[in-house]
Protein backbone atom coordinates (compact mmCIF):
# COMPACT_ATOMS: atom_id res chain seq x y z
CA UNK A 1 0.00 0.00 0.00
CA UNK A 2 1.25 3.39 -0.88
CA UNK A 3 1.58 6.43 0.92
CA UNK A 4 -1.55 8.31 -0.55
CA UNK A 5 -4.07 4.46 -0.29
CA UNK A 6 -2.69 5.07 3.61
CA UNK A 7 -3.64 8.38 3.80
CA UNK A 8 -6.84 7.46 2.24
CA UNK A 9 -7.17 4.65 4.56
CA UNK A 10 -7.14 7.05 7.84
CA UNK A 11 -9.46 9.54 6.82
CA UNK A 12 -12.05 6.41 6.17
CA UNK A 13 -11.06 5.37 9.45
CA UNK A 14 -10.91 8.88 10.93
CA UNK A 15 -14.66 9.47 9.54
CA UNK A 16 -15.98 6.39 10.97
CA UNK A 17 -15.22 6.74 14.93
CA UNK A 18 -15.56 10.27 14.35
CA UNK A 19 -19.53 9.56 13.13
CA UNK A 20 -19.51 7.21 16.36
CA UNK A 21 -18.57 9.89 18.72
CA UNK A 22 -20.70 12.36 17.11
CA UNK A 23 -23.50 10.44 17.47
CA UNK A 24 -23.03 9.66 21.41
CA UNK A 25 -22.09 12.83 21.41
CA UNK A 26 -25.32 14.14 20.88
CA UNK A 27 -27.09 12.92 23.48
CA UNK A 28 -24.37 14.73 25.85
CA UNK A 29 -24.99 17.69 24.29
CA UNK A 30 -28.90 17.36 23.73
CA UNK A 31 -29.36 16.85 27.06
CA UNK A 32 -26.98 19.46 28.56
CA UNK A 33 -29.00 21.93 26.15
CA UNK A 34 -32.07 21.39 27.65
CA UNK A 35 -31.67 21.07 31.68
CA UNK A 36 -27.68 21.55 32.05
CA UNK A 37 -27.17 18.18 33.16
CA UNK A 38 -24.38 16.05 31.90
CA UNK A 39 -26.04 12.45 31.77
CA UNK A 40 -23.04 10.66 33.12
CA UNK A 41 -25.63 7.66 32.57
CA UNK A 42 -24.96 8.04 28.94
CA UNK A 43 -22.35 5.91 28.47
CA UNK A 44 -24.26 2.58 29.77
CA UNK A 45 -27.09 3.59 27.96
CA UNK A 46 -25.06 3.57 24.98
CA UNK A 47 -23.48 -0.29 26.31
CA UNK A 48 -27.34 -1.02 27.25
CA UNK A 49 -27.97 -0.26 23.27
CA UNK A 50 -24.74 -2.90 22.21
CA UNK A 51 -26.25 -5.39 24.34
CA UNK A 52 -29.50 -5.26 22.91
CA UNK A 53 -28.28 -4.89 19.84
CA UNK A 54 -26.08 -8.40 20.72
CA UNK A 55 -29.45 -9.97 21.40
CA UNK A 56 -31.23 -9.25 18.74
CA UNK A 57 -29.00 -10.04 16.12
CA UNK A 58 -27.10 -13.24 17.53
CA UNK A 59 -31.64 -14.68 17.46
CA UNK A 60 -31.97 -13.38 14.16
CA UNK A 61 -29.30 -15.02 13.14
CA UNK A 62 -29.83 -18.56 14.96
CA UNK A 63 -32.52 -19.07 12.27
CA UNK A 64 -30.73 -17.58 9.10
CA UNK A 65 -32.49 -14.29 8.63
CA UNK A 66 -29.78 -11.87 8.28
CA UNK A 67 -28.57 -13.93 5.63
CA UNK A 68 -31.86 -14.00 3.88
CA UNK A 69 -33.07 -10.69 4.85
CA UNK A 70 -29.97 -8.55 5.48
CA UNK A 71 -31.48 -4.65 5.70
CA UNK A 72 -34.91 -6.21 7.69
CA UNK A 73 -32.59 -7.28 9.93
CA UNK A 74 -30.94 -3.90 10.43
CA UNK A 75 -33.71 -1.97 10.82
CA UNK A 76 -34.98 -4.76 13.27
CA UNK A 77 -31.58 -4.54 15.20
CA UNK A 78 -31.19 -0.78 15.17
CA UNK A 79 -34.85 0.00 15.79
CA UNK A 80 -35.03 -2.21 18.89
CA UNK A 81 -32.12 -1.47 20.51
CA UNK A 82 -33.20 2.65 20.18
CA UNK A 83 -36.17 1.95 21.01
CA UNK A 84 -35.42 -0.13 24.08
CA UNK A 85 -32.77 2.38 25.42
CA UNK A 86 -35.15 5.25 24.46
CA UNK A 87 -37.48 3.89 27.23
CA UNK A 88 -34.62 3.41 29.51
CA UNK A 89 -33.31 7.01 29.27
CA UNK A 90 -36.99 8.17 30.04
CA UNK A 91 -37.15 6.15 32.55
CA UNK A 92 -33.45 7.41 33.77
CA UNK A 93 -35.05 11.08 33.74
CA UNK A 94 -38.04 10.32 35.56
CA UNK A 95 -36.13 8.44 38.85
CA UNK A 96 -32.57 10.24 38.53
CA UNK A 97 -33.15 13.80 37.78
CA UNK A 98 -36.74 14.71 37.43
CA UNK A 99 -36.84 15.08 41.17
CA UNK A 100 -33.67 16.45 41.23
CA UNK A 101 -34.80 19.32 38.67
CA UNK A 102 -35.29 22.77 41.15
CA UNK A 103 -32.37 21.35 43.61
CA UNK A 104 -28.80 22.10 42.78
CA UNK A 105 -26.82 21.10 40.11
CA UNK A 106 -24.29 18.54 42.23
CA UNK A 107 -27.09 17.02 43.73
CA UNK A 108 -28.50 15.92 40.05
CA UNK A 109 -25.16 15.53 39.09
CA UNK A 110 -24.47 13.06 41.87
CA UNK A 111 -27.79 11.15 41.07
CA UNK A 112 -26.27 11.19 37.62
CA UNK A 113 -23.03 9.11 38.72
CA UNK A 114 -24.93 7.08 40.75
CA UNK A 115 -27.53 5.96 37.84
CA UNK A 116 -23.86 5.36 35.81
CA UNK A 117 -22.99 2.76 38.25
CA UNK A 118 -26.37 1.31 38.74
CA UNK A 119 -26.83 0.62 34.93
CA UNK A 120 -23.00 -0.57 34.61
CA UNK A 121 -23.03 -3.34 37.19
CA UNK A 122 -26.85 -4.32 36.27
CA UNK A 123 -25.47 -4.93 32.85
CA UNK A 124 -22.25 -6.73 34.78
CA UNK A 125 -25.22 -8.59 36.58
CA UNK A 126 -27.13 -9.77 33.48
CA UNK A 127 -25.20 -9.83 30.97
CA UNK A 128 -21.40 -11.24 32.73
CA UNK A 129 -17.80 -9.60 33.28
CA UNK A 130 -16.02 -10.87 30.14
CA UNK A 131 -16.56 -9.76 26.16
CA UNK A 132 -19.68 -10.80 24.27
CA UNK A 133 -19.46 -11.95 20.59
CA UNK A 134 -21.02 -10.03 17.84
CA UNK A 135 -22.37 -12.19 15.46
CA UNK A 136 -19.91 -11.50 12.07
CA UNK A 137 -22.75 -10.06 9.54
CA UNK A 138 -20.54 -7.74 6.95
CA UNK A 139 -17.20 -9.56 6.18
CA UNK A 140 -13.88 -7.93 5.15
CA UNK A 141 -15.36 -7.57 1.41
CA UNK A 142 -15.21 -3.72 0.52
CA UNK A 143 -14.52 -1.22 -1.72
CA UNK A 144 -10.61 -1.36 -3.26
CA UNK A 145 -9.71 2.56 -4.01
CA UNK A 146 -6.03 2.87 -4.72
CA UNK A 147 -5.08 0.48 -2.25
CA UNK A 148 -7.76 1.58 0.91
CA UNK A 149 -9.76 -0.74 1.93
CA UNK A 150 -13.40 0.29 2.95
CA UNK A 151 -15.31 -2.31 4.30
CA UNK A 152 -18.55 -2.68 3.40
CA UNK A 153 -19.85 -2.27 7.19
CA UNK A 154 -17.65 0.70 7.13
CA UNK A 155 -19.72 2.36 4.00
CA UNK A 156 -23.06 1.09 5.92
CA UNK A 157 -22.18 2.28 9.50
CA UNK A 158 -20.97 5.92 8.27
CA UNK A 159 -24.07 6.42 5.68
CA UNK A 160 -26.48 5.26 8.57
CA UNK A 161 -24.58 7.64 11.17
CA UNK A 162 -24.91 10.32 8.65
CA UNK A 163 -28.99 9.58 8.02
CA UNK A 164 -29.13 9.92 11.63
CA UNK A 165 -27.57 13.22 12.18
CA UNK A 166 -29.30 14.78 9.18
CA UNK A 167 -32.54 13.60 10.49
CA UNK A 168 -31.62 14.61 13.76
CA UNK A 169 -31.57 18.52 12.03
CA UNK A 170 -34.83 18.49 10.16
CA UNK A 171 -36.51 17.21 13.01
CA UNK A 172 -35.50 20.11 15.36
CA UNK A 173 -35.49 23.03 12.50
CA UNK A 174 -38.68 21.59 10.93
CA UNK A 175 -41.13 20.09 13.11
CA UNK A 176 -42.80 21.55 15.91
CA UNK A 177 -41.19 19.56 18.39
CA UNK A 178 -37.65 19.94 17.51
CA UNK A 179 -38.56 23.77 17.34
CA UNK A 180 -39.77 23.28 21.00
CA UNK A 181 -36.77 21.94 22.05
CA UNK A 182 -34.85 24.19 20.70
CA UNK A 183 -36.47 27.15 22.26
CA UNK A 184 -37.12 25.26 25.61
CA UNK A 185 -32.75 25.23 25.60
CA UNK A 186 -32.60 28.55 24.56
CA UNK A 187 -34.94 30.02 27.22
CA UNK A 188 -37.13 27.75 29.44
CA UNK A 189 -39.00 30.46 31.05
CA UNK A 190 -40.22 32.01 27.97
CA UNK A 191 -40.68 29.08 26.14
CA UNK A 192 -43.18 27.62 28.82
CA UNK A 193 -45.09 30.50 28.94
CA UNK A 194 -45.72 30.24 25.13
CA UNK A 195 -47.23 27.00 26.49
CA UNK A 196 -44.71 24.45 25.54
CA UNK A 197 -45.12 21.47 28.20
CA UNK A 198 -41.55 21.47 29.22
CA UNK A 199 -41.83 17.79 31.02
CA UNK A 200 -42.74 16.14 27.49
CA UNK A 201 -39.93 18.28 25.97
CA UNK A 202 -37.24 16.68 28.21
CA UNK A 203 -38.97 13.46 27.83
CA UNK A 204 -38.38 13.59 24.28
CA UNK A 205 -34.61 14.66 24.90
CA UNK A 206 -33.81 11.41 26.94
CA UNK A 207 -35.51 9.62 24.01
CA UNK A 208 -33.79 11.30 21.09
CA UNK A 209 -30.20 11.50 22.44
CA UNK A 210 -30.06 8.00 24.34
CA UNK A 211 -31.29 6.20 20.81
CA UNK A 212 -28.41 7.88 19.10
CA UNK A 213 -26.20 6.74 21.99
CA UNK A 214 -27.83 2.81 21.17
CA UNK A 215 -27.66 3.36 17.08
CA UNK A 216 -23.86 3.95 18.13
CA UNK A 217 -23.27 1.14 20.75
CA UNK A 218 -24.87 -1.38 17.76
CA UNK A 219 -22.40 0.41 15.07
CA UNK A 220 -19.27 -0.12 17.71
CA UNK A 221 -20.60 -3.97 18.66
CA UNK A 222 -21.23 -4.27 14.51
CA UNK A 223 -17.42 -3.02 13.78
CA UNK A 224 -15.55 -4.24 16.64
CA UNK A 225 -17.21 -7.70 16.93
CA UNK A 226 -17.96 -7.43 20.75
CA UNK A 227 -19.41 -5.70 23.69
CA UNK A 228 -18.85 -5.32 27.08
CA UNK A 229 -20.41 -4.09 30.04
CA UNK A 230 -17.76 -1.70 30.67
CA UNK A 231 -17.25 -0.35 27.52
CA UNK A 232 -19.20 2.65 27.78
CA UNK A 233 -16.60 4.36 30.09
CA UNK A 234 -13.63 5.21 27.18
CA UNK A 235 -16.72 5.59 24.38
CA UNK A 236 -18.01 7.78 27.33
CA UNK A 237 -14.71 10.16 27.72
CA UNK A 238 -14.06 10.72 24.15
CA UNK A 239 -17.97 10.84 23.38
CA UNK A 240 -18.33 14.07 26.05
CA UNK A 241 -14.93 15.29 25.01
CA UNK A 242 -16.30 15.66 21.84
CA UNK A 243 -19.25 17.48 22.93
CA UNK A 244 -17.32 20.19 24.99
CA UNK A 245 -14.84 20.61 21.80
CA UNK A 246 -17.88 21.52 20.21
CA UNK A 247 -19.62 23.25 22.47
CA UNK A 248 -21.82 21.72 24.79
CA UNK A 249 -25.51 22.46 24.00
CA UNK A 250 -24.82 22.85 20.20
CA UNK A 251 -25.85 19.95 18.59
CA UNK A 252 -23.82 20.85 15.21
CA UNK A 253 -21.15 21.15 17.67
CA UNK A 254 -21.09 17.90 18.61
CA UNK A 255 -21.07 16.25 15.13
CA UNK A 256 -18.21 18.18 14.26
CA UNK A 257 -16.19 17.43 17.56
CA UNK A 258 -16.86 14.04 17.17
CA UNK A 259 -15.34 14.09 13.81
CA UNK A 260 -12.27 16.29 15.31
CA UNK A 261 -11.75 13.88 18.03
CA UNK A 262 -11.86 10.50 15.71
CA UNK A 263 -9.65 12.50 13.33
CA UNK A 264 -7.32 13.26 16.25
CA UNK A 265 -6.77 9.84 17.25
CA UNK A 266 -6.58 8.12 14.22
CA UNK A 267 -4.06 10.11 12.73
CA UNK A 268 -1.96 10.03 15.54
CA UNK A 269 -2.16 6.40 16.06
CA UNK A 270 -1.01 6.35 12.35
CA UNK A 271 2.14 7.99 12.32
CA UNK A 272 2.81 8.50 15.93
CA UNK A 273 3.77 6.43 18.73
CA UNK A 274 -0.19 5.25 19.33
CA UNK A 275 -0.03 4.83 23.25
CA UNK A 276 0.07 9.17 23.22
CA UNK A 277 -3.33 9.34 21.48
CA UNK A 278 -5.20 9.68 23.81
CA UNK A 279 -3.20 11.96 25.75
CA UNK A 280 -2.98 13.79 22.47
CA UNK A 281 -6.84 14.39 22.32
CA UNK A 282 -7.35 15.53 25.78
CA UNK A 283 -4.45 18.13 24.72
CA UNK A 284 -6.56 19.45 22.02
CA UNK A 285 -9.35 19.52 24.41
CA UNK A 286 -7.14 21.69 26.85
CA UNK A 287 -5.61 23.78 23.99
CA UNK A 288 -9.28 25.01 22.48
CA UNK A 289 -10.84 25.24 25.35
CA UNK A 290 -7.48 27.78 27.14
CA UNK A 291 -8.68 29.56 23.63
CA UNK A 292 -12.07 29.15 23.23
CA UNK A 293 -13.71 28.11 26.64
CA UNK A 294 -17.34 28.07 25.06
CA UNK A 295 -15.54 25.50 22.23
CA UNK A 296 -15.39 25.27 18.92
CA UNK A 297 -19.19 26.06 18.50
CA UNK A 298 -20.60 27.45 21.45
CA UNK A 299 -22.25 30.30 22.46
CA UNK A 300 -20.26 31.97 25.23
CA UNK A 301 -22.28 33.16 29.13
CA UNK A 302 -22.82 36.64 27.53
CA UNK A 303 -24.26 35.62 24.40
CA UNK A 304 -26.61 33.15 25.95
CA UNK A 305 -27.78 35.44 28.23
CA UNK A 306 -29.16 38.19 25.80
CA UNK B 1 -70.12 51.99 33.99
CA UNK B 2 -68.15 49.12 34.80
CA UNK B 3 -67.96 46.50 32.19
CA UNK B 4 -66.98 42.48 33.52
CA UNK B 5 -63.21 41.80 34.22
CA UNK B 6 -61.17 39.91 32.44
CA UNK B 7 -58.46 39.39 34.93
CA UNK B 8 -58.85 40.01 38.30
CA UNK B 9 -56.46 39.47 41.55
CA UNK B 10 -57.27 39.50 45.07
CA UNK B 11 -54.95 39.59 47.75
CA UNK B 12 -51.99 38.26 46.07
CA UNK B 13 -48.89 37.50 47.94
CA UNK B 14 -45.79 36.26 46.71
CA UNK B 15 -42.49 35.19 47.77
CA UNK B 16 -38.58 34.86 46.68
CA UNK B 17 -37.31 32.81 49.09
CA UNK B 18 -38.12 34.54 52.39
CA UNK B 19 -38.80 37.99 50.75
CA UNK B 20 -42.00 39.27 50.79
CA UNK B 21 -42.17 40.63 47.35
CA UNK B 22 -46.20 41.02 46.96
CA UNK B 23 -47.65 42.19 49.94
CA UNK B 24 -51.60 41.39 48.96
CA UNK B 25 -52.61 42.87 45.37
CA UNK B 26 -56.23 43.09 44.60
CA UNK B 27 -56.70 44.54 40.96
CA UNK B 28 -59.38 44.50 38.09
CA UNK B 29 -58.65 44.31 34.42
CA UNK B 30 -61.83 45.22 32.54
CA UNK B 31 -62.49 43.20 29.00
CA UNK B 32 -60.94 45.29 26.51
CA UNK B 33 -59.39 47.77 27.95
CA UNK B 34 -55.82 49.09 28.49
CA UNK B 35 -54.46 49.05 32.09
CA UNK B 36 -50.86 50.14 33.48
CA UNK B 37 -49.49 49.76 36.65
CA UNK B 38 -47.24 52.13 37.45
CA UNK B 39 -44.61 52.39 39.89
CA UNK B 40 -40.58 52.54 40.52
CA UNK B 41 -38.23 50.09 39.46
CA UNK B 42 -38.41 47.07 42.14
CA UNK B 43 -41.56 48.03 43.24
CA UNK B 44 -43.08 44.83 42.19
CA UNK B 45 -44.60 45.20 38.68
CA UNK B 46 -42.79 42.87 36.82
CA UNK B 47 -43.45 40.17 40.02
CA UNK B 48 -46.97 41.08 39.70
CA UNK B 49 -47.06 39.86 36.07
CA UNK B 50 -44.96 36.58 36.46
CA UNK B 51 -47.08 35.62 39.29
CA UNK B 52 -50.41 35.98 37.12
CA UNK B 53 -48.51 33.60 34.45
CA UNK B 54 -47.56 31.37 37.53
CA UNK B 55 -44.27 31.74 37.02
CA UNK B 56 -43.84 32.79 40.46
CA UNK B 57 -45.57 31.12 42.80
CA UNK B 58 -48.92 32.62 43.60
CA UNK B 59 -48.39 31.79 47.66
CA UNK B 60 -51.47 33.30 48.60
CA UNK B 61 -55.04 34.63 47.35
CA UNK B 62 -56.77 34.57 44.21
CA UNK B 63 -55.99 34.91 40.49
CA UNK B 64 -59.56 34.72 38.11
CA UNK B 65 -59.02 34.27 34.56
CA UNK B 66 -61.84 34.70 32.57
CA UNK B 67 -64.30 33.43 34.89
CA UNK B 68 -61.69 30.78 36.22
CA UNK B 69 -58.95 30.76 38.90
CA UNK B 70 -55.73 30.44 37.69
CA UNK B 71 -53.42 31.05 40.32
CA UNK B 72 -52.49 27.47 40.58
CA UNK B 73 -51.47 27.04 36.95
CA UNK B 74 -48.12 26.61 35.44
CA UNK B 75 -47.00 28.93 32.71
CA UNK B 76 -48.08 26.82 29.91
CA UNK B 77 -51.34 26.41 31.09
CA UNK B 78 -52.21 30.12 31.75
CA UNK B 79 -50.91 30.25 28.03
CA UNK B 80 -53.18 27.87 26.95
CA UNK B 81 -56.40 30.08 28.36
CA UNK B 82 -54.95 32.91 26.21
CA UNK B 83 -52.68 34.81 27.97
CA UNK B 84 -49.70 35.88 26.48
CA UNK B 85 -46.74 38.12 27.66
CA UNK B 86 -43.45 40.08 26.55
CA UNK B 87 -41.72 39.66 29.35
CA UNK B 88 -38.94 42.03 31.58
CA UNK B 89 -35.95 41.71 29.65
CA UNK B 90 -37.72 40.86 25.62
CA UNK B 91 -36.49 37.22 26.26
CA UNK B 92 -35.88 36.46 22.25
CA UNK B 93 -34.55 32.91 21.59
CA UNK B 94 -31.71 33.94 20.35
CA UNK B 95 -30.39 31.22 18.16
CA UNK B 96 -33.94 31.21 16.29
CA UNK B 97 -34.62 33.53 13.23
CA UNK B 98 -37.41 36.04 13.50
CA UNK B 99 -39.73 34.19 11.75
CA UNK B 100 -38.99 31.05 14.01
CA UNK B 101 -39.39 33.35 17.36
CA UNK B 102 -42.60 34.43 15.80
CA UNK B 103 -43.93 31.03 15.23
CA UNK B 104 -43.07 29.68 18.75
CA UNK B 105 -45.51 32.77 19.77
CA UNK B 106 -48.83 30.73 17.81
CA UNK B 107 -46.93 26.75 19.55
CA UNK B 108 -50.63 26.32 20.72
CA UNK B 109 -52.23 27.20 17.69
CA UNK B 110 -53.58 24.76 15.10
CA UNK B 111 -55.47 27.61 12.64
CA UNK B 112 -52.96 27.92 9.60
CA UNK B 113 -54.72 30.68 7.89
CA UNK B 114 -55.30 32.20 11.17
CA UNK B 115 -51.29 32.30 11.70
CA UNK B 116 -50.98 33.40 8.49
CA UNK B 117 -53.03 36.26 8.80
CA UNK B 118 -51.87 37.48 12.14
CA UNK B 119 -48.32 37.34 11.03
CA UNK B 120 -48.70 39.55 8.59
CA UNK B 121 -50.24 41.66 10.29
CA UNK B 122 -47.40 41.52 12.49
CA UNK B 123 -45.55 42.80 9.73
CA UNK B 124 -47.40 45.47 9.14
CA UNK B 125 -47.40 47.14 12.99
CA UNK B 126 -43.79 46.44 12.73
CA UNK B 127 -42.55 46.23 8.98
CA UNK B 128 -38.91 45.80 10.00
CA UNK B 129 -39.59 42.73 11.23
CA UNK B 130 -40.23 41.69 7.95
CA UNK B 131 -37.14 43.07 6.87
CA UNK B 132 -35.21 41.10 9.57
CA UNK B 133 -37.26 37.88 8.87
CA UNK B 134 -34.22 35.12 8.86
CA UNK B 135 -32.24 36.94 11.05
CA UNK B 136 -30.84 35.10 14.58
CA UNK B 137 -32.80 36.86 17.64
CA UNK B 138 -29.74 37.43 19.53
CA UNK B 139 -28.44 39.45 16.74
CA UNK B 140 -31.68 42.15 16.71
CA UNK B 141 -30.87 45.64 18.27
CA UNK B 142 -32.39 46.42 21.83
CA UNK B 143 -35.62 47.78 19.48
CA UNK B 144 -36.54 45.34 17.42
CA UNK B 145 -35.86 42.78 19.61
CA UNK B 146 -38.71 44.70 21.73
CA UNK B 147 -40.98 44.49 18.21
CA UNK B 148 -40.29 40.81 18.06
CA UNK B 149 -41.47 40.17 21.60
CA UNK B 150 -44.17 42.11 20.90
CA UNK B 151 -45.16 40.56 17.92
CA UNK B 152 -44.13 37.11 19.30
CA UNK B 153 -47.07 37.78 21.93
CA UNK B 154 -49.18 38.84 19.24
CA UNK B 155 -48.87 35.50 17.46
CA UNK B 156 -50.46 33.54 20.25
CA UNK B 157 -53.72 35.80 19.63
CA UNK B 158 -54.19 36.09 23.24
CA UNK B 159 -57.37 37.32 25.31
CA UNK B 160 -54.67 39.07 27.82
CA UNK B 161 -51.43 40.81 26.36
CA UNK B 162 -49.17 41.31 29.28
CA UNK B 163 -46.42 44.16 28.11
CA UNK B 164 -43.49 44.50 30.15
CA UNK B 165 -42.00 47.86 30.37
CA UNK B 166 -42.50 48.08 26.41
CA UNK B 167 -40.52 51.38 25.76
CA UNK B 168 -37.42 50.46 28.12
CA UNK B 169 -34.24 51.56 26.50
CA UNK B 170 -35.24 52.59 23.62
CA UNK B 171 -34.94 55.76 21.86
CA UNK B 172 -38.06 58.72 21.90
CA UNK B 173 -39.24 58.30 18.78
CA UNK B 174 -39.40 54.82 18.62
CA UNK B 175 -41.41 54.54 22.55
CA UNK B 176 -44.47 56.75 20.96
CA UNK B 177 -44.73 54.18 17.65
CA UNK B 178 -45.07 51.64 20.52
CA UNK B 179 -47.20 53.35 22.11
CA UNK B 180 -49.35 54.17 18.92
CA UNK B 181 -49.06 50.44 17.84
CA UNK B 182 -50.66 49.30 21.69
CA UNK B 183 -53.45 51.64 20.69
CA UNK B 184 -53.45 49.81 17.34
CA UNK B 185 -53.43 46.27 19.03
CA UNK B 186 -56.44 47.69 21.38
CA UNK B 187 -58.50 48.64 18.54
CA UNK B 188 -57.93 45.94 16.01
CA UNK B 189 -58.15 42.78 18.09
CA UNK B 190 -60.13 43.81 20.72
CA UNK B 191 -57.27 42.59 22.95
CA UNK B 192 -57.24 43.48 26.86
CA UNK B 193 -53.65 44.95 27.68
CA UNK B 194 -52.13 45.19 30.86
CA UNK B 195 -48.89 47.33 30.91
CA UNK B 196 -46.19 47.81 33.13
CA UNK B 197 -44.28 51.20 32.94
CA UNK B 198 -42.55 53.25 34.63
CA UNK B 199 -42.94 55.85 31.70
CA UNK B 200 -46.04 56.74 33.54
CA UNK B 201 -46.98 59.24 31.47
CA UNK B 202 -46.69 57.47 28.24
CA UNK B 203 -48.65 54.31 30.04
CA UNK B 204 -51.56 57.08 31.84
CA UNK B 205 -51.93 58.87 28.59
CA UNK B 206 -53.35 55.69 26.46
CA UNK B 207 -55.07 53.50 29.42
CA UNK B 208 -58.30 53.65 30.97
CA UNK B 209 -57.23 52.57 34.41
CA UNK B 210 -53.83 52.66 36.46
CA UNK B 211 -52.73 51.31 39.18
CA UNK B 212 -50.03 53.10 41.10
CA UNK B 213 -47.21 50.14 43.09
CA UNK B 214 -44.82 50.78 46.08
CA UNK B 215 -42.60 48.21 47.12
CA UNK B 216 -45.74 45.33 46.77
CA UNK B 217 -48.76 46.91 47.21
CA UNK B 218 -51.06 48.88 45.47
CA UNK B 219 -51.56 52.43 46.54
CA UNK B 220 -53.39 54.14 44.13
CA UNK B 221 -56.05 52.66 41.78
CA UNK B 222 -57.91 55.29 39.74
CA UNK B 223 -58.91 56.63 36.09
CA UNK B 224 -55.86 56.87 33.77
CA UNK B 225 -57.14 60.33 33.32
CA UNK B 226 -57.36 61.25 37.17
CA UNK B 227 -54.37 59.92 37.82
CA UNK B 228 -52.79 62.15 35.35
CA UNK B 229 -53.98 65.29 37.66
CA UNK B 230 -53.35 63.43 40.92
CA UNK B 231 -50.85 65.68 43.25
CA UNK B 232 -49.08 62.27 44.52
CA UNK B 233 -48.83 60.79 41.04
CA UNK B 234 -47.17 64.01 39.48
CA UNK B 235 -44.86 64.29 42.10
CA UNK B 236 -43.45 61.00 42.51
CA UNK B 237 -44.06 59.82 38.79
CA UNK B 238 -44.43 62.29 36.31
CA UNK B 239 -41.41 64.41 37.44
CA UNK B 240 -43.58 67.58 38.01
Amino acid sequence: MDQSAFILQQIVNAIFLGSIYALIALGYTMVYGIIELINFAHGELFTAGAFIGVIVLTGLQSFGFVESHFVISMIIVFGLAMAYVAVLGVAVEHVAYKPLRDSSRLAALLSALGMSIFLSNGMMLSQGVSDRAYPPVFGVQGIDIGGAIITNGQIFIVLLAIAMMIALQLFVHRTRLGKAMRATAQNRTMARMLGIDIDQTIRITFMIGPALGAAAGVMVGLHYGAVRFDMGFIFMIKAFAAAILGGIGSIPGAMIGGLTIGAIEVFWAAFLPSAWKDVTTFTVLILVLYFKPSGLLGESESEVRV
Amino acid sequence: MSKPSLLQLKDVHTFYDNIHALKGISLSVPQGAIVCLIGANGAGKSTTLMTIFGVQPCRKGKIVFDGHPIHELPPERVAARGVSQSPEGRQVFPRMSVFENLEMGAFLRKDKEGIQNDLDWVFSLFPVLKDRIGQIGGTLSGGEQQMLAIGRALMARPKLLLLDEPSLGLAPKLVEKIFETIIEINRNSATTIFLVEQNAQMALSISSLGFVMETGRIVISDKASALLENKQVKKAYLGE
